[in-house]
């Protein structure tokens, strides 16, 4: 586990077509999210651009997971509307009006995100390559074969092409998240959600894990939307950070700029307080 | 053409029904009197220090939880002739109650903390006391739904009684439906009874079991 | 005990013909179940408030009511209203299925939800349809926490066949009948068959005992077979056998069934709201 982890030739690896369309990826609308009495986002408006990599950093309970859940369709929006290339998420076109999405419809738009999630979220009941293929072919309906040729391509991708016929309980939570990671690209998603995928790892594991997300943000033009408090690794790849506060942006920019001369108070207390607790 | 429901003979047979659901009742309460205390002392025995009570104990409880009342009843009812079946029903349908009652007991006593141990070694409260007055208060009042639940399931077993001539409601029902030919209003009627009395009893247990914070 | 023993010898070919009777009806009742459990239990987990309505009242009947007073019912009065079973033995596996399947549904229910929501998320990230998460995620799942409860039902459902002599079935406990008759020897002829019921019992936990450990294993939780010769588990709650609504399974509470609803249809993921 301990060996250094590979870096892998990343063009063979089919990735998602870069669309320079004006459309943006990402597209939040005024949107609201509550928890019963408890507003979480209020009117939030935030755009994300074809192959950004977008960081949101921010105290707890700001409402980053809130955000990328609502993506994923795993929280339900209360007003507002997201956009996935112009796609409405949570509703779809009925005759002009804008109706709750049904399932269907749903389908078609979560196919373009992926999600790799804190604790993994690995299912029990399949070995690591199953895991990787179950949703390419169930789902997209990949030929098995094809499947799994893509699943091992994958696999070495994030230094486990020889694990493929393990247990996931039997792999470190390291190693369990670089399967994680397999999994949800190999669903060729157009954007990719990472929430804080490495809080839950011991510290020697976190490195492994955050040089797989280098090179894919290197060597693809995935979309992402990335939830961190490795602020070296949010500086490495992300385009442009998002601070928030109690559901709002409070102060946006590149990296360099929000890193090296914040101009939010609050922003500066927050990142002083986690600079420090490293 | 006869009538398929007969209320005539509903009317008639529901006293009798009645009669005979006291004496469901009757063998519900003392069938669990004889399991909540025997459960215990089978949990109790089965952690004793002594291999020898221990191993019989242990192969006597599975032995009874493993083989059908309806069975055991039979056995000791030939066995036992000058008992009333009443008697034999009660003692039997407990003494198998008592079985699944101890496994209860047996989660209970381990669910107390160990903390409770030592606290009480701590003080030198000497081991009765310890039983008497810490550990059992404590295992007693979490498995009180289990054992909820073990009941109402008894009372739902307390038609096997009819087998050895006890007169419950469905030793009633069938005798009467043998009478007149015709069983669907006693069956029905008995059916009805069942639910009207166990359902509620089902909603108590589950508050029980809420109070408690399970 | 020497005149039963060779009672006992010649009428072993009775005996073994009401073996099979016997296991006839906990198998046919017990499959039966099987497939009950799975459709009542899913049923009450419909996001529809109807589907769950009509599956509580089937559950809450047969739990409510007594398996003896269903047998009867079924074998004395159902004819009463022009049905008429066309054996006593499908009569039996029928009631015994309705029964036991009502108590399974609990069962299948209470696993379903013990999944950790994390899994159903996991799935609706792939884009799995609400189908497909039920069927490749969470089932094979859930599946592992039914097995020993539905081997408690299945000893359950042994252990009440003996009711199978009561509608004229000649299955073990009618044969001991006829051996003690026979014979006069009465403690005798039913302590051969408490001990027959022991038996097969014990060779149902085994047989549910491998079938865990080949589950567990699939998850990577192997036990290996050292457990198989273990003894049925307890039940230490008396839910599997208790009441009506209320002693069932894992409760959900009326929050977690509306998230879980949303879960299991997935029409915008569970509608937060958990706590
Ligand atoms: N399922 C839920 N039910 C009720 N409240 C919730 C739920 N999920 C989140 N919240 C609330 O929403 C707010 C935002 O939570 P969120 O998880 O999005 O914060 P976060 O920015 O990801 O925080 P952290 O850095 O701690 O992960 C918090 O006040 C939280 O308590
Ligand atoms: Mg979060």
């Amino acid at each position: 586990m301990a060996t250094e982890p590979k870096i892998p030739d990343l063009s063979e690896v089919d990735t998602p077509p870069n669309l320079p369309t004006g459309t943006p990826m990402v597209q939040f609308d005024k949107v609201v999210k509550r928890f019963g009495d408890n507003v979480v986002l209020d009117h939030l408006d935030f755009s994300v651009e074809q192959g950004e990599r977008v960081t949101l950093i921010g105290p707890s309970g700001s409402g980053k997971t809130t955000i990328l859940r609502l993506l994923m369709t795993l929280e339900r929006i209360n007003d507002g509307v997201i956009y996935v290339e112009g796609q409405p998420l949570s509703h779809m076109d009925r005759g002009g009006k804008l109706v709750p999405a049904n399932e269907r419809y749903l389908s078609t738009v979560r196919k373009k995100i992926g999600m790799v999630f804190q604790q993994f979220n690995l299912f029990p009941n399949m070995k690591v390559l199953e895991n990787v293929i179950e949703a390419p072919v169930h789902v997209l309906g990949v030929p098995k074969d094809e499947a799994v040729e893509r699943a091992k391509k994958l696999l070495d991708l994030v230094g486990l092409a020889d694990r493929v016929g393990q247990h996931p309980t039997s792999l470190s939570g390291g190693q369990q998240q670089r399967v994680a990671i397999a999994r949800a690209l190999a669903m060729q998603p157009d954007v990719l959600l990472l929430d804080e995928v490495t809080s839950a790892l011991d510290p020697e594991l976190v490195a492994d894990v955050l040089n797989v997300l280098r090179d894919i943000a290197r060597t693809t033009t995935i979309t992402m939307l990335i939830v961190t408090h490795e602020m070296h690794f949010a500086r490495d790849v992300s385009n442009r950070i998002l601070m928030f506060d109690k559901g709002r942006i409070v102060e946006e920019g590149a990296p360099d700029k929000i890193f090296s001369e914040p101009e939010n108070d609050r922003t500066q207390t927050f990142l002083r307080a986690v600079l420090e607790e490293r | 053409m006869p009538k398929v429901w007969d209320w005539d003979l509903a009317g008639q047979a529901l006293p009798l029904l009645l009669q005979g659901f006291l004496v469901t009742l009757a063998a519900t309460v003392v069938a669990s009197v004889v399991a909540i205390i025997l459960g215990l002392v089978l949990a109790m025995l089965r952690r004793t220090r002594f291999a020898a009570v221990r191993a019989p104990v242990r192969a006597f409880v599975e032995f009874v939880r493993s083989t059908p009342v309806m069975v055991q009843l039979f056995a000791v009812y030939v066995v036992f002739p000058g008992l009333s079946p009443f008697t034999i029903g009660v003692t039997v349908l407990g003494i198998h109650y008592a079985t699944y009652m101890s496994e209860v007991y047996r989660a209970g006593i381990d669910g107390v903390p160990k903390g409770q141990w030592e606290a009480a070694t701590a003080l030198s409260l000497p081991r009765g006391r310890t039983w008497r007055a810490v550990i059992l208060p404590q295992a007693v009042r979490n498995v009180l739904p289990a054992l909820g639940n073990y009941v109402i399931s008894m009372f739902k077993d307390t038609p096997f009684l009819a087998v050895i001539t006890v007169h419950e409601m469905v030793f009633q029902a069938t005798t009467f439906g043998g009478d007149h030919f015709k069983y669907l209003e006693v069956f029905t009627m008995a059916a009805a009874i069942f639910l009207i009395a166990s359902y509620p009893t089902s909603l108590l247990v589950r508050r029980l079991e809420k109070r408690l914070g399970h | 005990m020497g005149s039963f023993l060779s009672q006992l010898s010649q009428s072993w070919g009775n005996i073994g013909s009401a073996l099979v009777i016997t296991v006839e009806g906990t198998i046919g009742g017990a499959i039966l179940a099987l497939v009950l459990a799975f459709v009542l239990g899913l049923m009450a987990l419909s996001r529809f408030v109807v589907v769950r309505g009509v599956a509580r009242t089937i559950i809450e009947f047969f739990r409510g009511t007594s398996l003896y007073v269903q047998l009867f019912w079924l074998y004395f009065a159902l004819p009463v209203l022009g049905f008429k079973i066309s054996s006593a033995l499908l009569c039996a596996i029928i009631a015994f299925g309705l029964n036991f399947g009502a108590y399974g549904a609990e069962v299948v229910r209470g696993a379903i939800n013990a999944v950790p929501r994390a899994q159903w998320e996991g799935a609706i990230a792939l884009n799995m349809s609400p189908f497909q998460r039920m069927r490749l995620v969470i089932l094979p799942q859930a599946w592992v926490a039914m097995i020993p409860p539905f081997n408690n039902l299945l000893i359950q459902l042994l252990k009440s066949t003996p009711l199978m002599s009561l509608v004229t079935i000649a299955d073990l406990t009618f044969e001991a009948q006829q051996l003690r008759s026979a014979t006069g020897q009465t403690a005798w002829s039913y302590l051969f068959l408490l001990v027959v019921y022991f038996i097969l019992a014990y060779i149902l936990t085994l047989l549910m005992n491998a079938l865990e450990s080949v589950a567990k294993a699939r998850l990577g939780r192997g036990t290996g077979l050292r457990g198989i010769f273990r003894m049925r588990p307890a039940d230490p709650t008396g839910k599997s056998l208790g009441a009506g609504l209320a002693g069932a399974g894992t409760e959900i509470e009326p929050v977690e069934a509306a998230n879980l609803t949303s879960k299991t249809m997935g029409a915008g993921g569970p509608g937060g709201g958990g706590v």
